[in-house]
């Protein structure tokens, strides 16, 4: 991870004078009356590799589409790299995509699908075949060059639209659900691949998924998408830590989600009341006022399970374990709170000989005020 | 009963089919001037529909009819297939719908009728197609010809996964191009199979070529029909266990190929 120097580092979204390599700016897609991308504004940057998350059929595919040139906004406008894209057909825009279904043309060897591109970019046969085998040869394919896509396995076939994509060296590299076909181990390979060949061409990547694991460990920044509307743009860590919303919260990661009001905002202290929990101490936070209709959110490695009530803090609360799962790395619990309530705890087993909190154990939950996340939305 | 029930209805039906081909090819191996009386094994038949060249002459229209119509009909057939599937909605995409397939239900006979008053009038006003012959049985097979391709063409079209197409685009291709560089290419088992079919289609009508026709272009069905009205010749018999085996090899190149292609498409 630590080559990713380009943009992961410097961060050019954090800077209000840096240029946006690609604009999107107010971009809605109507199909007849169903509205799939809504008034769309997003900046990407330089050799970024910016994830958009979301549900399927939450408009993620359409934006990567209208990206590539395969459909029009219904209104708004799309510049790559500073170009209007609205009369630029899909085979003259610096833009690649990765298909889903791969695409590989079922008639053509491997080598074939690879030159393909660079033909039409009026290559002579020579070169384009040498810079197809040099492809090939990054995603470690060479010694397949001469066969049929149906006579790959899904991840050959992944590489080799990786490898046809990337071959005429676009701005832009669209990858919709790249690693959507293979399986878990080969994903998670593959992922890292993804990045260290977006680190060293330093092309700019979109990538649509609706795992948001992959999008997580992919993503310089992640857009969350729902119902045509971008709901949350940040880093990954930002996305998990900090979410806007409920529903992005809920849908990157486990996490705890409780009802409520604001009680007492003071400058120097504010506490909630929330349906669950009771009153709750949290730090102090702006904008909120008191009686207003609150959400907190607190993920389940944040809270901590102790047998005795811990001292420090008033957020503790008694419950009985319900459920619990050994995982490894981790254990999940499910604690019952004296009024009914449940409540996700995770725990990470860092020591081999620790005598576990197991089932039916009368437990303490608690947490550390910093880890509440108070949501308005 | 399934036991018994399945295998009994299988030869039924077999029998039904195929009994009366098995016995015109049996006795066209037969002796006997008469057709219904076996006078033993012989190839005599044959030999002599070799020296008849009435029926060789027509054998050769009846190819050349046959070989450029189903050309023609997998060009029409195809173009108005992409049309259909590929450009979403466009005036008129209805009518052109039920104008490619009507040639599939409508009556041979008014097919027939209609093509042979347009050539005619043709005639009159524009002086072509002159005289009816050759051309216009070419013409008039293409027409119904190109709806069974267009049919068969547009099924292969909707199966097959657009984002080929697309990712030719995306590679830089105009769309003439990826046309002929993937669509083509992709769907060609299935324009094979339609052209055989086409192809057969044409060798085996009587209706439409009887009305379009003139004088001095006979196809092989039309010079049959006529032997057959003043009684069935045994050489009949030699001529149509040929076709059929043409016809059966046809038919098998093209069931084989859209197997092929579909097999493709799944794996």
């Amino acid at each position: 991870m630590d080559g990713r120097v380009i943009a992961a580092e410097s961060k050019p979204w954090q800077n209000p004078s840096a240029q946006p390599f690609i604009s999107l700016r107010g971009v809605t897609k109507r199909f007849g009356n169903f509205t799939a991308v809504s008034e769309v504004d997003l900046d990407i940057y330089r050799s970024e590799l910016f994830c958009l998350l979301g549900e399927s059929g939450c408009g993620k595919s359409t934006l990567l589409r209208m990206l590539a040139g395969f459909e029009l906004p219904t209104t708004g406008s799309i510049r790559i790299d500073g170009e209007d894209m609205a009369r630029v057909p899909p085979d003259r825009r610096p833009t690649n995509m990765m298909f889903q279904s791969y695409a590989l043309f079922p008639h053509m060897t491997v080598e074939k699908n690879v030159a393909y591109g660079l033909l039409r970019e009026g290559l002579k046969k020579s070169q384009a075949y040498e810079r197809a085998r040099d492809m090939l040869r990054m995603v470690k394919l060479e010694k397949l060059a001469r066969r049929k896509p149906d006579q790959l396995s899904g991840g050959q076939r992944q590489r080799v639209a990786l490898a046809r994509s990337l071959v005429k060296h676009p701005k832009l590299l669209l990858l919709d659900e790249p690693l959507g076909a293979l399986d878990k181990k080969l994903r998670e390979e593959t992922q890292f691949e993804l990045i260290k060949i977006q680190e060293t061409l330093g092309v700019t990547f979109i990538v649509v998924t609706h795992d948001q694991d992959e999008a997580m460990t992919l993503a310089t920044r992640i857009g969350v998408m729902k119902d045509g509307v971008i709901e949350q743009i940040g880093e990954p860590r930002e996305i998990y830590e900090t979410p806007r919303s409920r529903f992005v919260a809920d849908f990157i990661g486990t996490v705890n989600l409780f009802g409520g009001k604001v009680d007492v905002a003071a400058p120097d202290m504010m506490r909630l009341d929330l349906h669950e929990l009771g009153p709750v101490l949290v730090p102090p936070q702006t904008g909120l006022t008191h009686g207003q209709t609150i959400w907190g959110a607190v993920r389940p490695e944040r809270f901590s399970l102790s047998r005795a009530r811990p001292e420090n803090t008033q957020n503790a609360w008694e419950g009985v374990v319900e459920e619990m799962g050994y995982i490894g790395h981790m254990s999940q619990y499910r604690i019952r709170l004296a009024n009914g309530v449940l409540i996700r705890v995770s725990q990470s087993n860092r020591l081999r000989d620790e005598d576990p909190i197991s089932w039916d154990e009368n437990v303490w939950v608690s947490f550390n005020p910093a880890a509440f996340r108070v949501l308005t939305e | 009963m399934r036991g018994w029930f399945l295998p009994l209805a299988v030869l039924f039906g077999f029998i039904f089919l195929y009994a009366p081909i098995v016995s015109l090819v049996v006795f066209s191996f037969n002796e006997s001037r008469l057709v219904t009386v076996w006078g033993g094994f012989s190839t005599r038949w044959y030999g002599e529909l070799l020296r008849d060249r009435q029926i060789l002459s027509s054998a050769w229209v009846s190819l050349q009819v046959a070989f450029w119509s189903a050309n023609l009909a997998v060009i029409v057939g195809t173009l108005g297939a992409f049309v259909l599937t590929r450009f979403g909605k466009f005036f008129g995409r209805l009518l052109l719908t039920g104008m490619i397939t009507a040639p599939l239900v409508m009556p041979e006979v008014i097919t027939g009728l209609s093509l042979l008053l347009l050539f005619v009038s043709m005639e009159l006003t524009l002086g072509w197609p002159a005289g009816r012959g050759l051309t216009t049985i070419i013409i008039a097979h293409t027409t119904f010809c190109a709806a069974f391709v267009a049919v068969i063409a547009q099924s292969r079209l909707r199966s097959m996964d657009e984002s080929l197409e697309e990712a030719a685009r995306d590679l830089g291709a105009g769309p003439v191009r990826v046309f002929f560089d993937v669509t083509l290419p992709v769907i060609a088992p299935a324009l094979v199979a339609g052209w055989l079919l086409a192809f057969t289609l044409s060798l085996d009508d009587l209706v439409i070529a009887s009305f379009v026709s003139g004088p001095g272009a006979s196809t092989l069905p039309m010079v049959i029909f006529s032997k057959v009205r003043l009684g069935v010749s045994p050489d009949v018999n030699a001529l149509a266990t040929i076709i059929i085996g043409f016809v059966l090899v046809a038919v098998i190149i093209a069931g084989w190929l859209m197997r092929r292609a579909a097999k493709r498409d799944i794996g």
